[in-house]
């Protein structure tokens, strides 16, 4: 018995050190050496500032000049991605049924003015729909297209120039086949600043 | 649905199996102490161990003996555990690896945690952003990670033994094959899984939260820390406790669809690895194939159902106006809870995946799924660990429902039972019948408790109304029950109005029920499948006969599946109607 403890206890501290630190550490090194980029979380800057990380969405709600990512429910306001969270509606809650409500009129709010006879029934339902994370960096490629007709005229582009940088920012599926194509909302709302002649409004 | 669903699907069990058959011969190899690849690597320090731990690796262990040093060591790890978590802001622990400053957890929620973590459950009434340091995260929760699935692991190693041994002591050493496990299996695969990873956009750094200017003036407070490397043992030991709060749904854990696919292969790796492991050490492939048609026939239903109903979409989503079907430039279907990146067929695979193992990682948020949807998690869980299960605890209850279907397989016939020569006695079939009950009787009995009293309605969600309060509390103690850890997140044992714990208080009766639930339902089928070990492996192998009962063909698969099926149904039918079936076939909004 006391000799079982004694390794137990001994056990314990070794593969701590080994497992807790040693394997982290040593992870961390390689990472760090040879994916640094990654390993930090793919920081994008702009002119030397930090303006967040390529696969973690943020909000452009306010600014209709931008294309808009889908639905958050972190608390301290959409995209805190210093709190990952599920927005936890089922599906049979009315609760639900209002946040998707809501959110079609505002999709439809925006978008209707640029992109006439858009329905609630031609949404796409990422548009409306919580993402797991709330921190989803993408949106599907229809949700982009309707977009890309409120953000061309906002920025005084033809629909086929916004719609070909859609076209470039839209990630295929994992290894051609796996899950769906999406669209970088941050990568592609860069380059519509960096378009020549380009003004935000 | 969408023909590239599907296609993930197929091409995910191919895969799967594929790498499943090798590894299960490797593993064969390394617990019967042959050479392999990596023995001119880790020979060295191996021995070193066995040293450091003042161990006899060539010491047989009855099964007691096993029971008691895995119980022991079990033990230490959770005390140490609740140690390190305790004192996570204590004023010995540097600066560096609390950067955040934040305080430790209360009691209660630690309790429930630290449980969680040894059991191989990885329930989280907290969330790793906002609750744990990166020193808690590695040297606690990591570890953990390893030995739990370790301790799986070596029980079912344990039991294989206690089949075709002949001696009481023939069931191993403890120590050695934890060692052994972590040394040749857990470790090799974990650092490439971790370097893969990384190499797909999974952060590993010890960096503070970042501070972005968005591109719309506002600033963005971003998550870091060193999550590939747990990661990846979280992925592979089915452990399943998420770094962020929203665990594998975060772009941080799982980039793309790519690493979607590589975490649930390592998830499934070990679990269906584990049966041909089986089949190679009884002597006899094929019962490792039939074990393994069991399992795969119950994950492609479960699949199926899964991918349908979430392709289909909710009736909330119908009621607001919404359309759910596929359309150029979008996959459609229930996207409430779930990424772009993953899809549908990809959120609906990960969430099969990872309750028919005991992981509980998610990658989508399960109470938003549908109801028919959501009652395959349910259902998978209702299996108890039986469709590829936890690392080694999938193999071993399995096992315990062969014993049974040859019992009463047996009884059909009217001969005394066998299986592979040993004659199955009152003793075993009693132990069995007692490890197979003790899930369902804690899950069922918790979920009563927490549903009848006001206590534990306190942790049910505000949005969860009528049936759907239900589901939460039953899917709650169902998981934890299972080992399995994932949540209808609603569920609250942790109120945390800000982050770091400060003004954060535990709910007392979810956490200490949860993790008492977890306790006894992960060490009471242990010590039972090593009794059973124990029991079966002293006994004479007759060679089999014309009468005997063949336990490596499609018939025996077919009964295997109805034993499960049945004994699932049986305990579970009327839980589930009061829940998530009742949500699937009605249309009705609460």
């Amino acid at each position: 018995m006391r000799r079982e403890i004694v390794t137990s206890i001994v056990g314990i501290v070794v593969f701590t050190a080994l497992l807790g630190l040693a394997y982290p550490l040593v992870i961390t090194g390689v990472s760090q050496v040879a994916l640094p980029g990654n390993a930090n979380g793919q920081k994008v800057y702009v002119d030397g500032r930090l303006v967040g990380s390529k696969i973690i969405g943020q909000s452009f709600a306010g600014h209709p000049s931008y294309f808009q990512s889908r639905p958050s429910a972190t608390e301290g306001g959409a995209y805190n991605a210093a709190a990952s969270t599920f927005s936890n509606r089922g599906p049979n809650g009315k609760a639900t049924e209002q946040a998707d409500a809501g959110n079609i009129k505002a999709y439809l709010a925006l978008e209707r003015p640029y992109d006439p006879g858009l329905s609630a029934a031609q949404i796409p339902v990422d548009a409306v729909n919580t993402s797991a994370s709330s921190l989803d960096p993408e949106i599907s490629p229809a949700n982009a297209r309707i977009q890309a007709h409120r953000v061309a005229a906002k920025r005084a582009l033809s629909l086929n120039a916004v719609d070909s940088l859609v076209t470039k920012y839209t990630d295929a599926r994992g290894l051609g086949f796996s899950g769906e194509p999406g669209v970088n909302v941050l990568e592609l709302n860069l380059a519509l600043d960096r378009m020549k002649g380009a003004k935000a409004r | 649905m969408t023909f590239f669903g599907w296609l993930t699907i197929f091409v995910f069990v191919v895969i799967l199996s594929a790498l499943a058959l090798p590894l299960g011969g490797y593993m064969a190899k390394v617990y019967s102490g042959e050479r392999v690849l990596l023995t001119p690597l880790f020979a060295g320090p191996e021995r070193l161990l066995y040293k450091v731990l003042r161990v006899d690796p060539d010491r047989g262990q009855d099964w007691k003996s096993y029971a008691k040093s895995l119980l022991i060591f079990s033990l230490a790890g959770w005390l140490a555990l609740y140690v390190i978590l305790r004192t996570q802001d204590a004023f010995f622990v540097p600066h560096a690896v609390n950067p955040l400053g934040y305080h430790s957890a209360p009691w209660n929620v630690t309790f429930n945690t630290v449980s969680s973590f040894v059991t191989n459950t990885n329930w989280q009434f907290y969330s790793g952003e906002t609750t744990m340091s990166y020193l808690s995260q590695m040297v606690g929760l990591t570890v953990q990670n390893w030995l739990s699935a370790g301790v799986g692991i070596v029980v079912a190693v344990a039991l294989i033994r206690g089949i075709v041994g002949r001696s009481p002591k023939s069931l191993g050493n403890f120590w050695k094959d934890l060692v052994r496990t972590i040394l040749y299996v857990l470790a090799p695969i974990s650092v490439i899984g971790a370097l893969v990873l990384v190499s797909q956009g999974v952060i590993e750094n010890f960096s503070a939260y970042l501070t972005a200017h968005t591109l719309t003036g506002a600033t963005q407070s971003i998550a870091m820390g060193p999550v590939a490397s747990q990661e990846a043992i979280k992925e592979l030991g089915t452990n399943g406790g998420g770094f962020f709060n929203v665990n594998s749904a975060h772009p941080f854990e799982n980039p793309t669809a790519f690493t979607n696919l590589f975490e649930m292969l390592l998830v499934l790796l070990i679990p269906a690895a584990l049966v041909f492991t089986y089949g190679r050490m009884t002597g006899n492939r094929r019962q490792g194939y039939a074990i393994y048609a069991t399992m795969m026939v119950m994950f492609l239903g479960a699949v199926v159902v899964a991918y349908v109903a979430e392709a289909h979409g909710s009736p909330a989503q119908h009621a607001a106006g919404l359309h759910t079907h596929a359309i150029a430039g979008s996959g459609g279907g229930n996207m409430e809870g779930k990424e772009q990146r993953f899809g549908i067929a990809g959120s609906a695979l990960f969430d099969v995946v990872t309750t028919v193992t005991s992981c509980g990682a998610v990658n989508s948020a399960l109470e938003s799924f549908t109801g028919i949807g959501g009652a395959v998690p349910f259902a998978n869980m209702s299996a108890s660990e039986t469709i590829f299960g936890g690392v080694g605890t999938g193999l071993y209850s399995i096992l315990l429902y062969v014993l049974l279907a040859v019992f009463i397989g047996g009884l059909m016939v009217g001969r005394t039972p066998e299986w592979l020569g040993k004659k199955l006695e009152a003793k075993e079939i009693k132990l069995a019948g007692l490890a197979i009950l003790i899930t369902p009787l804690a899950a069922l009995l918790a979920t009563a408790l927490a549903t009848a009293t006001r206590a534990g309605r306190a942790s049910i969600s505000e949005l969860a109304k009528g049936p759907q309060g239900f589901s939460e509390s039953f899917y709650a103690y169902l998981s934890q029950a299972n080992n399995n850890g994932s949540a209808f997140a609603g569920y609250t044992g942790f109120v945390q109005p800000n982050a770091g714990t400060v003004g954060a208080h535990g709910v007392t009766f979810a956490d200490v029920l949860g993790g008492l639930v977890m306790l006894f339902a992960r060490f009471g089928p242990i010590v039972l499948a090593l009794a059973v070990a124990g029991a079966l492996v002293g006994k004479r192998v007759t060679p089999a006969g014309l009468g005997t009962m063949r336990t490596d063909n499609p018939t025996f698969v077919v009964l295997l599946i109805g034993v499960i099926v049945l004994v699932g149904a049986l305990t579970f039918f009327p839980a589930l109607l009061l829940g998530p079936i009742v949500q699937g076939l009605t249309g009705h909004l609460y």
